[in-house]
């Protein structure tokens, strides 16, 4: 095992983890601000992906679909809360898991119908295409996934700047500590959380988009990133931004690496077929059990607040 | 549990025992195979019903006992049909088709996996518990797949169904009455668990933990034995799945099992005797009937629970008690 395989490696897990991240933020936020469980939004990643593909096909433009990603993701979550959702958040979770459950049924029947069932391909647009050479270690990595890795801490601190420095975000947080009182002060919540579940929307359709140009784009993408991100959510704690941010590098890093290191590990004392079968049974198992392992710890995660 | 919750479940019971006899009698097997389906169904919903209805605990991780179930009734049966023991040393251990024998192992295997599931998840409260649940489930999903020894992802065959004394579990009206009976022992139980003092612990505890720990109970207690009695009744409604589909697979371990599961409840009513039998009743005929109508069933599927979430509250036995109310 060389170094720069093992930095190589080491990236691809950031990329995953900042992937992941895009996809946490929304669920954190909705389930921050309105207390919803949102089974859905693993749907909205697949919409962004299905209209990133389909307008990039048509128009031949990566960016033109990048665009389309963001707001055809955003207009299906406004969509989903204004018709269902918004009659969701004061009920208990049991009934948001159904209704949520029953959407994804909708959207990826929906999307089948509308993109038959043979996946889509996106491009790499040709700016990002082949790799590049680090000047550490003498490296050379793909350009594409370095540039996702610049893209999520991007918006990562574009979602901090948001929430820190901007009225929206004062609202939000607000919406977080206090409902009502913040209903009491002329704030339109409804609204404030349409824009909340939109923003969340566009930034899990962004994902599916990046991510459609590395995988092929096909209905039930997105389940189990959905499964990742409540992974990942619950480890950063409920309604953090920041714990979101840690809690997806933790499992991108974690399931990569792992799945690079454990068949190598277990070399050392097992034959070789032996060592790959029992590495990959764990590596697969491995963000779960540190899942575990936190809320066992920590039971309301990392940067949760006590319940 | 009132009255109607008995009549309710007793009519409902009398109603898919008579389809079956019907079906019967009418040589219609594809309709034995489908009230089948509804029994062993509607027996894994009966035990996440216990943890999730009467108990407040909301696995989102049934579909792990579920699946352990039907892993287990598979592994034993397919090491007896293939003539391999399990293991030769340090004991000579053999597998078998033997239906009193698999069901034992079963609500062992079962029951510790709910043990240890439970008692670590139970530290948890909340939207904590669905997701640690969840991740429970997850993992053993995970290694199910990446393990090659009983088929890996590709599952695992067996291609007869194990036997019981008296019975020709092939044919479909035998192995409809075993899982029938394993129904109503599942509803039975439920229902004595229910009124016992052991119940109304249980269900004290949903309401307000507090003040059960302050006449003495331990909340944590009563909690993990209703996850434990939970996860055998749906373990055993598992090993009957993979007898009647003769193969099990991990698909069967997935999230969209434990989701399915806890539609069942839900849908016929949470905390109902007969409302997970009832949902998955409905459940299926929904998905026998819609998928004759469109290709896209699933979408027509998903817009009838929405609407039902939306404003069938207490799910079909709900809306019974509102009619019933009305008159």
């Amino acid at each position: 095992m060389s170094a720069s395989l093992f930095i190589e490696q080491l990236l691809n897990g950031l990329q995953f983890g900042v992937m992941l991240f895009l996809m946490s933020a929304g669920l954190t936020l909705v389930f921050g601000v309105m207390g919803l469980i949102n089974l859905a939004h693993g749907s909205l990643y697949m919409v962004g992906a299905f209209a990133a593909a389909a307008v990039a096909g048509w128009s031949g433009s990566f960016w033109l679909g990048l665009a389309a990603s963001l707001m055809a993701a955003a207009l299906a979550g406004a969509l989903v809360e204004i018709v269902v959702l918004r009659r969701l958040y004061r009920r208990d979770h049991l009934d948001q898991v159904l209704a949520t459950f029953a959407l994804i049924l909708m959207f990826s029947e929906g999307t089948r119908w509308l993109f038959g069932a043979f996946p889509l391909y996106l491009d790499v647009p040709e700016v990002l295409s082949g790799s590049m050479h680090l000047p550490v270690l003498d490296i050379v990595y793909s350009r594409y996934r370095l540039a996702i890795i610049v893209c999520g801490f991007v918006i990562a601190l574009g979602l901090y700047l948001l929430i820190a420095k901007t009225r929206l975000g004062i609202r939000i947080r607000a919406g977080q500590s206090d409902r009502q009182m913040i209903a009491a002060l002329g704030v339109d919540i409804s609204t404030l959380y349409t824009v909340v579940f939109a923003l969340g929307a566009a930034l899990a359709g962004l994902a599916g988009a990046l991510v459609g140009a590395i995988q092929s784009v096909e209905v039930g993408m997105g389940e189990p990133v959905l499964i990742l991100a409540f992974v990942v959510i619950v480890i950063g704690g409920i309604g953090s931004i920041k714990g979101a941010l840690i809690g997806a590098i933790i499992v991108g890093l974690t399931d990569t690496m792992g799945r690079f290191l454990l068949p190598v590990f277990f070399r050392q004392f097992m034959d070789n077929a032996a060592a790959s079968s029992v590495g990959s049974a764990l590596a697969s198992m491995l963000i779960y059990i540190v899942m575990a392992t936190i809320l066992i710890v920590r039971p309301s995660g990392l940067f949760g607040k006590a319940s | 549990m009132s009255t109607r919750d008995t009549s309710i479940s007793v009519l409902s019971l009398l109603l898919l025992g008579s389809v079956a006899v019907l079906a019967q009698w009418l040589d219609e097997p594809y309709f034995i195979t489908l009230a089948t389906k509804v029994c062993i169904l509607g027996m894994a919903g009966v035990g996440l019903n216990l943890a999730l209805g009467y108990g407040g605990l909301v696995s989102f991780g049934h579909a792990a006992f579920f699946g352990i179930g039907g892993y287990v009734a598979g592994i034993l049966a397919s090491h007896a049909l293939n003539y391999e023991p399990i293991m030769e040393s340090p004991w000579l251990l053999e597998g078998t088709t033997r239906m009193l024998v698999i069901w034992p192992i079963t609500a062992l295997v079962c029951g510790l996996f709910a043990w240890l599931i439970g008692a670590l998840s139970l530290r948890t409260s909340g939207v904590y518990f669905i997701m640690i649940t969840l991740a429970f489930a997850q993992m053993i999903y995970y290694f199910a797949i990446s393990w090659p020894s009983y088929g890996g992802e590709d599952g695992l065959s067996v291609y007869l169904r194990s036997t019981f004394p008296g019975l020709n579990t092939m044919t479909g009206i035998h192995f409809f009455a075993i899982a029938f009976v394993w129904l109503m022992l599942a509803m039975g139980l439920s229902s004595r668990l229910v009124q016992s003092r052991f119940g109304l612990a249980l269900q004290a505890a949903r309401q307000n933990p507090i003040r059960v720990s302050a006449v003495g109970i331990s909340p944590y207690k009563v909690q993990l034995t209703a996850f434990v009695i939970s996860g055998v009744i749906t373990g055993i409604a598992g090993a009957l799945y993979t007898d009647l589909n003769r193969f099990v697979s991990p698909s069967v371990l997935g999230w969209h099992t434990s989701g399915e599961i806890m539609v069942f409840v839900i849908l016929g009513g949470v905390a109902r005797l007969a409302g997970p039998l009832l949902g998955a009743a409905v459940f299926i005929i929904l998905e026998q009937t819609l998928g004759g109508w469109s290709e896209n069933w699933q979408f027509w599927l998903g817009a009838v629970l929405i609407v039902v979430v939306l404003y069938g509250r207490g799910g079909i036995i709900g809306l019974l008690d509102r009619r019933s109310a009305r008159e």
